[in-house]
């Protein structure tokens, strides 16, 4: 049956869904092309008309852009290391048998059902809130003075938020990874006389290596594009200290009004995570050829 | 030197026992295989020697040393695994030498050590490929050189064959008698083929349930069977026993006669039955045999004779080779 009739056939049916999908993906891209070079802007509705070039001079040419592209740098950079490391450690700990693992493996995961602005919120009002968070408690039970923690380390705290969410997933990957070590490989190098530190770099990572890349590659993905978790507690600042490219953006076309100048970042965004996806795709893309 | 002392080991797991009660003593240099039915706990027991399970009671002595509570790195035994466990990220030099590497032993070592496995196991050509671009019997000589270049004080084999096809098994089997020959090290083999077992073992210990049945060179076991489990056990085709009046008349429980003790006639013999199925090998024929009154029994006879199903045959078992067992089926003294 596999035929020319039922590869038309095939293609008949598959054609509105990849319509759908094409006109959705196409059409705002386009419309933002267009508008980065229009004047376009809603406080002075009078000046219309091509813009040229001038929309991206503004953009990438003022000082904000260049902190925003490091922030953004940062912040990926930072969540990466953070739920790398911590996922490979608790993925250890959980792949160890213990009382009540189902519950605890649900626990681990659970940060990751909150939606941002939520985890956002907690955080900001729970935890780093110098007034009534956590931390301020803490911080004047042991005697200290408490931390301003968006205002003295504005994107930290939010690399902090960010990892606690995509701690979870990382955790997750990268535990089905260990539970399909064999045991017999283990045991093997237990024979040769590997230590648990020597197993685990020389057996239990190269092994995660595939899993590991998939989790960068994902991550990497979701956190250029982060943005609701700065919305809700720094707004950005202070000045531009935690803006990131996505939140430029949203400042530039949104605070600004300016949906001229907005697009033409929007499209810089979109040439900047390709960039990095080539970047990454040479750096790690290479442990998921089989 | 290499001999290995268990004295009352058992293991159990949880509620389950698995080794009730195991003594031993297995001399320097011997190849020692461990045969039974699966589940009777021949691995576990290889797996505590090894020290990959903690014995629950009992002890452990290699070369006299109680090594009881020892990690299995501290042993000094090696083990090949039945999946053979290779790292799949690693060379098969890198293999080869990773327990050299952990013993941190210097390159010009590690070289030397990984060229003379290599070429023991011709293994040359292939030391820069991946265990994954091998065949199933290249990855199990990996598995041995990775154990043979630490030179244990014996080797410990966990069914390493039985993911080899028949052929390639056959020859691995001379390999390792022959690396046996050469190396005189202490070998530990578990494996669940009888035939296995009696073609590379100077002693065979067969298991059952966690139970050591007999322990003995290959001829013993197949001579004087203690008991009728280790008769059906041992050889090929399986024993037949024949329990009743016919066993009554020997004063016995049971009686066991192997295939290849049967005189075969077409014409006169002991007992009178039909064929029912030939099995024709060339060299062997084993017929399948309904006796009257008795049941189906195996015969072997020569490969010139041909029987056809429903034939009449009349067979007569050698009255020296008769085998007698009791009710607790333990064998009677002849």
């Amino acid at each position: 049956m596999a035929t020319r009739q039922t590869r038309a056939l095939a293609r008949t049916m598959m054609a509105p869904a990849v319509i759908v999908l094409l006109i959705w993906m196409a059409v705002p891209l386009a419309m933002t092309l267009w508008f980065s070079f229009q004047n376009y802007s809603l406080i002075n509705p009078m000046m219309t008309g091509f813009a040229g070039w001038a929309n991206y001079t503004y953009v990438i040419g003022d000082p904000s852009f260049t902190q925003a592209l490091v922030n953004t740098l940062l912040l990926v950079g930072g969540v990466l290391v953070i739920t790398i490391v911590g996922g490979t450690f608790i993925a250890l700990l959980l792949d160890q048998p213990v009382w009540g693992q189902g519950i605890l493996r649900i626990l681990v995961i659970s940060p990751f059902f909150v939606m941002p602005p939520v985890a956002a919120l907690i955080w900001k009002n729970g935890f780093m809130h110098p007034g009534y968070g956590m931390l301020g408690h803490l911080a004047r039970w042991l005697g200290l003075p408490p931390v301003d923690w968006f205002a003295q380390y504005p994107l930290f705290s939010i690399i902090i938020i960010v990892a606690w969410q995509w701690l979870p997933f990382a955790t997750l990957i990268l535990l089905t990874a260990l539970q399909s070590l064999s045991e017999e490989q283990r045991e093997a190098a237990e024979m040769d006389g590997a230590n648990a530190a020597n197993r685990f770099r020389y057996i239990i990572l190269p092994h995660l290596a595939r899993a590991i890349t998939i989790v960068i590659l994902i991550q990497t993905i979701f956190l250029l594009g982060i943005f609701a978790e700065i919305r809700v507690t720094t707004g950005g600042g202070p000045g531009y200290a935690s803006t990131n490219i996505a939140y430029l953006v949203f400042r530039t076309g949104i605070l600004s009004n300016d949906i001229g100048a907005g697009s033409a970042g929007g499209v810089v965004a979109v040439i900047i995570a390709n960039i990095v996806a080539i970047f990454l795709m040479r750096a790690v893309g290479r442990n998921l050829d089989a | 030197m290499g001999s290995i002392s268990l004295q009352n080991v058992n293991k159990s797991f949880g509620e389950v026992q698995v080794i009730p009660d195991i003594s031993l003593e297995i001399n320097d240099g011997e190849f020692v295989v461990f045969v039974g039915p699966s589940g009777c706990g021949k691995s576990t027991l290889l797996r505590l020697i090894a020290g990959l399970e903690d014995t629950t009671n009992g002890r452990i002595l290699l070369d006299g040393q109680d090594m009881t509570d020892a990690p299995p790195a501290r042993r000094g035994l090696a083990m090949v695994f039945q999946s053979y466990a290779l790292y799949p990220h690693m060379s098969v030099r890198d293999n080869i030498a990773f327990p050299l590497k952990m013993a941190k032993a210097s390159k010009e070592v590690i070289d030397q050590k990984v060229e003379y496995a290599a070429r023991t196991l011709n293994l040359s050509d292939y030391l820069d490929r991946r265990p994954r671009a091998l065949s199933g019997g290249q990855r199990q000589r990996v598995a041995i050189g990775r154990a043979i270049v630490r030179e244990p004080k014996a080797f410990l084999f966990d069914e390493p064959l039985s993911n080899l096809d028949a052929a390639l098994r056959v020859n691995m089997r001379l390999e390792i008698t022959e690396l046996h020959q050469q190396l005189q090290t202490t070998m530990i083999y578990v494996t669940h083929d009888q035939v296995e077992a009696m073609t590379m073992a100077d002693r065979i210990v067969v298991l059952n349930a966690g139970n050591v049945e007999q322990f003995g060179t290959p001829l013993e076991l197949y001579r004087t069977p203690a008991n009728r489990f280790v008769a059906g056990f041992i050889g090929s085709p399986k024993m037949n026993f024949v329990d009743g009046a016919e066993a009554a008349k020997h004063n016995a429980h049971a009686i066991g006669v192997r295939p290849e003790h049967f005189a075969l006639s077409k014409t006169s013999g002991t007992w009178k039955g039909t064929v029912s199925v030939a099995e024709q090998l060339g060299s062997d024929t084993f017929l399948h045999i309904h006796l009257d009154g008795i049941g189906l029994v195996t015969a072997r006879t020569g490969g010139e004779e041909t029987y056809e199903h429903g034939e009449t045959v009349y067979l007569t078992p050698d009255p020296q080779r008769i085998y007698r067992f009791g009710a607790d089926g333990n064998a009677l003294a002849a």
